[in-house]
């Protein structure tokens, strides 16, 4: 059952063409890399997926929480993450001066089921409400061992656990749809491999589907089923790891520049 | 003590208070001008508490709220005046107009991105005191507004009862100001000042929270101007001038950007500042802004910017002279921890 599919999705910046012509069909359940050397257009192309940017042209179809098919092309960014598709932010976007708790809880605001007018006046739907979002955040906060700091301030926290976070707080939108921007992007590879363990146990504890950027190549070789790999803002190869670390394009368009950067 | 032992005993305490400045008010301890002074610092102190909401809290800056103080004072004025209505329903109407018009000038402008707001509550300020000026049935014109009823004509009373209300107000403003703050609704207005891109990811629509912000800020300032016409009997177009918007802003700023304890003392302390440097006559003007330059210099959070931006918490003071609050307990005790 496809969940995310796009067609001929493109973007123009000025004369730069950022994303062209891609054509992405996501199966649910998959976990998918998105991979190329820096400036491809992997972050665009969530931009586009999420609403930040809209398309210059093609599609881009979503099946929300019902099973349904839905042309997103129009809806503001809030409308997506309701039907279901959250993402992280590379240059993390948390709430810093707000504490850890308060980021996951502004995340669950979907699912916040009472009225302001009872917040304002403290009525019995506000304390029920409350108590379960409260309860629900330090669950999760618990699955990525931050739950002890969930009075701290966000910017405090040290720069790993500030990536883990944005998956919490994306998380707590209860997405079945998840797009994670470079989530390790800092880290040093004990955190990184102990990361990559709890996106495969998220993966399977809320039956997510999830697009990972990374353009650390052997990181996503490890754990994705299937690698999308752009270049220049085009699609220039997609298979399972292995097909992708034999294809001569990628070799040529990606490990070519990592040479040159480690150079 | 539990938790809700010590929101009772605040409760009581915050009464007494009230109760016992009142009977100061009437015994004369406080003479007549101060509780004059202190009533006009309250209703400073509520106009930018509404002030606070949209541009410290939601991050919007606003630029006339004295429009929506002018709004408020001259629909309060004339409903009773033409429609003979109680004062205190007279009041509400007034507070109502004033959100009306924040929802009117809100819908076109926050959709838009970045400083519009400032920019068209500026022209807002500035039209509404011009139409003032020129609306003579309904405001008296330039000459201004004379013979408003005033909250009692009791000469023993009147001081007495506008204290009362006004200080009512203020602190019902403050706790539920506070609530909305501390729950999740208010936290996704927070969260539209940290950071809007994020906000909108999270599933918050960004646009109906601003507005939602707005309107409440206009209400509240609204009901601030509300109090004024029949506390002091008589309106002018030009005490609702951009001098007096910047003044409230200067309270604000002062206090804390988003931090209603700073706004509260800031409010009271720069009324009475002003009232003390009326020998300076016009040149007491340049005190504000002087003050703002200092501040945005030295001290750009404000004064509770040195107290890490804590809300006071009379809850959390109330466990602590009881002595045993736990600290888990209070770690969950949200009251007044807004930043
Ligand atoms: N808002 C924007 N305006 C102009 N150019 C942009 C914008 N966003 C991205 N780009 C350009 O699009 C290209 C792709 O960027 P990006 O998607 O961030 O790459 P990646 O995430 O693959 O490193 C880059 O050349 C970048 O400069
Ligand atoms: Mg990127």
């Amino acid at each position: 059952m496809t969940v995310l599919k796009t067609e001929n999705l493109s973007i123009q910046f000025g004369g730069l063409m950022a994303v062209a012509n891609l054509n992405l069909e996501i199966k649910k359940g998959e976990l998918v890399g998105l991979i190329g050397p820096n400036g491809a257009g992997k972050t665009t192309v969530f931009n586009m997926l999420t609403g930040v940017y809209k398309p210059s042209e093609g599609r881009i179809l979503v099946q929300d929480r019902n099973e349904q098919n839905q042309d997103i092309g129009q809806l503001h960014p809030y409308q997506i993450t309701a039907l279901g598709m959250a993402r992280t932010f590379q240059n993390i976007r948390l709430f810093k001066n707000l504490t850890v708790l308060d980021n996951v809880r502004i995340g669950n605001h979907l699912n916040v089921k009472y009225k302001s007018v009872e917040g304002i006046f403290r009525l019995p739907g506000y304390y029920r409400e409350e108590k379960r979002i409260e309860e629900e955040c330090r669950e999760l906060l618990k699955i990525f061992d931050i739950e002890h700091k969930g009075d701290e301030l966000a910017k405090n926290l040290p720069y790993g656990e500030q990536r883990k976070l944005e998956i919490v707080r994306a998380l707590a939108t209860k997405p079945h749809i998840l797009l994670l921007d470079e989530p390790a992007a800092g880290m040093n590879p004990q955190e990184t491999l102990e990361l990559m363990d709890l996106i495969k146990y998220i993966r399977e504890r809320f039956a997510l589907t999830i697009i990972l950027i990374e353009h650390d190549m052997k990181l996503v070789m490890g754990i994705c089923q299937r690698i999308v790999v752009l270049d220049y803002g085009r699609m220039i190869a997609c298979g399972t790891p292995a097909e992708i670390a034999h294809n001569p394009l990628v070799v040529k368009a990606y490990l070519g520049k990592e040479l040159e950067n480690d150079a | 003590m539990s938790k809700k032992m010590n929101t009772v005993v605040s409760v009581l305490i915050v009464a007494s208070i009230l109760i016992i400045l009142n009977v100061l008010v009437m015994l004369r301890v406080i003479d007549e001008y101060a509780s004059q002074v202190l009533t006009i610092a309250g209703i400073n102190v509520i106009i930018a508490l509404g002030l606070n909401l949209i541009s410290g809290f939601t991050g919007q800056l606003a630029l006339g709220h004295a429009g929506f103080m002018a709004v408020g004072a001259y629909t309060t004025a004339a409903l009773m005046m033409k429609l003979h209505l109680p004062t205190l329903v007279a009041v509400f109407g007034g507070a109502l107009m004033s959100a009306f018009f924040g929802f009117l000038i809100g819908l076109p402008t926050l959709r838009l991105r970045g400083d519009y707001l400032a920019i068209v509550t500026l022209g807002f300020g500035e039209i509404i005191r011009v139409l003032m000026i020129n609306l003579p049935e309904l405001t008296g014109g330039p000459a201004g507004l004379k013979g408003i009823p005033t909250f009692t004509t009791n000469f023993f009373w009147r001081p007495v009862l506008s204290f009362a209300l006004v200080y009512l107000t203020m602190t019902l403003v403050v706790v539920l100001l506070n609530n909305l703050l501390n729950s999740s609704h208010g936290a996704a207005i927070i969260s539209i000042r940290e950071d809007e891109i994020a906000a909108n990811a999270m599933g918050i629509n960004v646009f109906y929270y601003k507005i939602f912000a707005f309107t409440l800020s206009a209400f509240i300032g609204g009901l601030g101007g509300a109090l004024y016409a029949p506390f002091f009997g008589y309106l002018s177009p030009n005490m609702f001038n951009f001098q007096k918007s910047v003044e409230f802003l200067i309270i604000v700023v002062l206090g804390g950007m988003g931090n209603l304890t700073g706004t509260v003392v800031a409010g009271i302390g720069l009324t009475y500042l002003q009232e003390i440097l009326r020998f300076l006559k016009d040149y007491r003007l340049v005190i504000y802004p002087i003050i703002l330059i200092i501040v945005m210099i030295f001290q750009p959070s404000g004064i509770m910017g040195l107290f890490g931006n804590k809300e006071f918490s009379l809850t959390r003071f109330v466990g602590k002279l009881a002595g045993k609050q736990l600290s888990g307990e209070q770690s969950s005790d949200k009251a007044g921890e807004v930043q």
